[in-house]
């Protein structure tokens, strides 16, 4: 890696890359609750002279859309973060926030809930998101009792096979809940891996922010020392970095956040591996740029993927994850491409 | 060691095949008539030892009075009470073929999907019966036919279909000539909450009921039997009315106002307006076989209760 640029020019950087990135992600989320398989009129949906409850396209942009715009860019914003952070960590570009068995505890959770038709609601949430929550904690426990393990920090190789033995662990027990299931069941299990953003209402939505707020706030402590320790852990500690301190700052926070955006709207694929490389394409390497530039792309791209997954086959809907990767996919290849002949 | 990857793709892709199965086992596939007639059955055999792994195949046979030849039923048979009685046989993907062989059958009733399971059972000698799963009212009528000959009841299955065709006429001429309102028939959701809707679509023996029962589906224009909709599909297509169906769980007096109380978040649409929700609770409307009849009742009576005032 490069000298990192001095500190006058990061910050003319940071700026241009908030601008650009925070505008564009800004756009697309105040537009997308205007899009939809049925044509709002602005003027009824603001109009305070009817009643809510007569209403239909208040209704239908306050409680079917926006709920799902806003999910979609809080999931954007924790997945595409988190796995920065992931990948940074473990040193390692398939890293993803699905790597360390943070979600697959989730999933665990969200499945139990659905096999057993738990019939708990605390506060407007129903029992699979809480379940899920508990799942995710769950999971957390373990990755962070990992890293406390070892005083000196832990090595990025035990970091990955101990995410491999949870997902495996996970994974199993997921498979043993399925086959308990039955057919409703297992069909609503099915669905909910596929993931979804119809959350139903902004109670989800206000129980999972607070946490992704917490880690996107512990994420502004961690890009100097992700920097430096992508050089490995012997030259950051040299340069003056608390390796084992920023290794479970950044364990924490990034699986706090996965947890809490998965067990939002399930396991949304492709998001959190691919937006990190995509956003490292367009704005470099640093840190400082790709962890804020990420949060907006993020946020962005998921918005517009739940945008065509609800319209583009209306009145029927696709799983976001499809769009996620079918859309993204070609994306990505292209940008990989068009860079790799740039460079030659 | 870079190359010692976590192989985060493994999990996806095991979810995918997963998913993929249970689509392929669930598909009703394009119909296939013929599928009935390729298993011939041996000239004047009249099966004695009868495994069923279709809920609906085995209410069937006991409405026409096979009950007491059944030996095995699936791991999804609840009705009638006399099941509980009967070895369990595994059902769609999971058939148990050594404890089928076990009850010695001499007819295995299974579904037109399990071809694997139909094979096994050729090798061994044992007739099967590929159930069809019911795509449309009429096929329900013409599987209990079907079957009933296959089974040597042609007698109590031809009166079976004329009682239960009997019953359907008497709720067409009770709701003939009535508004027929706009229904939304959903029949999976997520509990207490408006997620993960699933409603039928304008093809299937369930929109079939509700055509019969003096409802116009809002999504008779999707032709699959089950489409997802979001809230906003439902504000935007207005209906008059809401049928939901719960058959899983047992649901307390207290839950079920809860679940019918979920909807009133969409104040704006009529159904929910006019207080035109009604959650139908039991397994009989689910499962395509005899007690059409009376799921298709009980649609009518909540659509139009004063059709039915009196009786």
């Amino acid at each position: 890696m490069t000298a990192p640029p001095p500190a006058p020019a990061i910050r003319r950087q940071l700026f241009v890359t908030l601008l650009v990135f925070g505008s564009a992600a800004a756009a697309t989320i105040l537009m997308a609750p205007l899009v939809g398989p049925t044509r709002l009129s602005l003027g009824r949906v603001f109009d305070r002279a009817l009643p809510f409850a007569q209403n239909a396209d208040a209704q239908i942009f306050f409680i079917a859309r926006l709920p799902r715009v806003l999910a979609a860019a809080l999931v954007g914003c924790a997945l595409a973060t988190s796995g920065v952070v992931f990948q940074a960590l473990l040193r390692n570009p398939l890293a993803s926030p699905d790597t360390l068995g943070v979600s697959a505890g989730a999933a665990l959770g969200a499945i139990i809930a659905i096999t057993f038709d738990l019939q708990v609601h605390v506060a407007g949430l129903t029992a699979v998101p809480l379940a899920s929550f508990l799942g995710a904690a769950g999971g957390l426990l373990i990755v962070y009792l990992l890293s406390t393990a070892r005083r000196q920090g832990l090595s990025t190789n035990v970091l990955l096979l101990a995410g491999v033995t949870l997902n495996a662990f996970f994974a199993a027990l997921i498979l043993f809940m399925q086959y308990l299931a039955d057919f409703t069941q297992t069909f609503r299990t099915v669905r909910w891996l596929m993931g979804d953003l119809d959350v139903a209402g902004y109670a989800p939505i206000a129980a999972a922010a607070p946490l992704v707020l917490v880690s996107l706030v512990a994420f502004a402590f961690l890009p100097r020392p992700l920097n430096l320790l992508s050089l490995g852990s012997e030259a950051a500690a040299a340069r003056g970095v608390d390796v084992v301190g920023a290794q479970r700052l950044a364990l924490v926070s990034a699986s706090l956040a996965t947890g809490a955006a998965v067990a939002l709207a399930g396991p949304i694929g492709f998001v959190g591996i691919i937006v990190p490389h995509l956003v490292r394409l367009l704005v470099g390497p640093d840190h400082r740029l790709v962890l804020p530039a990420s949060a907006c792309f993020g946020a962005m791209f998921l918005v517009a993927c739940d945008l065509v997954a609800r319209t583009a086959f209306a009145p029927l809907q696709l799983p976001v994850g499809i769009i996620t990767a079918v859309l993204g996919g070609p994306f990505f290849l292209w940008l990989l491409l068009r860079r790799a002949e740039g460079r030659m | 060691m870079r190359r010692l990857l976590p192989t985060p793709s493994t999990r996806p892709l095991v979810r995918l095949l997963l998913a993929a199965a249970l689509l392929v086992a669930t598909w009703p596939g394009p119909a296939r008539p013929a599928a009935a007639a390729r298993t011939a059955p041996a000239a004047g055999a009249r099966p004695a030892r009868i495994v069923s792994l279709v809920p609906a195949a085995t209410e069937m046979l006991f409405a026409i009075g096979a009950g007491p030849r059944l030996v095995g039923v699936s791991s999804y048979d609840h009705f009638p009470p006399q099941v509980n009685r009967l070895p369990r046989v595994g059902a769609l993907i999971d058939p148990d073929l050594e404890r089928i062989f076990e009850l010695h059958p001499d007819l295995v009733v299974l579904y037109a999907t399990q071809d694997d399971l139909r094979q096994q059972l050729d090798h061994a000698g044992i007739p099967a019966y590929p159930f069809i799963n019911g795509a449309s009212l009429s096929d329900v009528l013409s599987t209990i036919r079907s079957l009933g000959a296959r089974v040597g009841s042609d007698t109590e299955a031809a009166a079976l279909d004329a009682r239960l065709t009997a019953r359907i006429d008497a709720v067409k001429a009770a709701v003939a000539g009535r508004p027929r309102p706009r229904t939304l028939l959903v029949f999976q959701r997520a509990p207490f909450a408006l997620r993960d809707i699933y409603a039928s679509g304008g093809v299937g023996f369930l929109n079939d009921m509700l055509e019969v029962a003096g409802g116009d589906n809002v999504f008779a224009d999707i032709k699959r039997q089950s489409v997802q909709i979001s809230s906003e599909t439902v504000i935007a297509r207005a209906p008059q009315a809401i049928l939901e169906l719960h058959y899983t769980q047992p649901l307390s007096p207290a839950d079920l106002a809860r679940e019918a109380a979920t909807w009133n978040v969409l104040g704006s649409v009529p159904a929910v307006r006019d207080h035109q929700v009604h959650l139908l609770v039991g397994d009989d409307l689910v499962v395509p076989g005899p007690r059409i009849a009376e799921g298709i009742e009980r649609m009518a009576r909540a659509l139009h209760p004063d059709a039915f005032k009196g009786k």
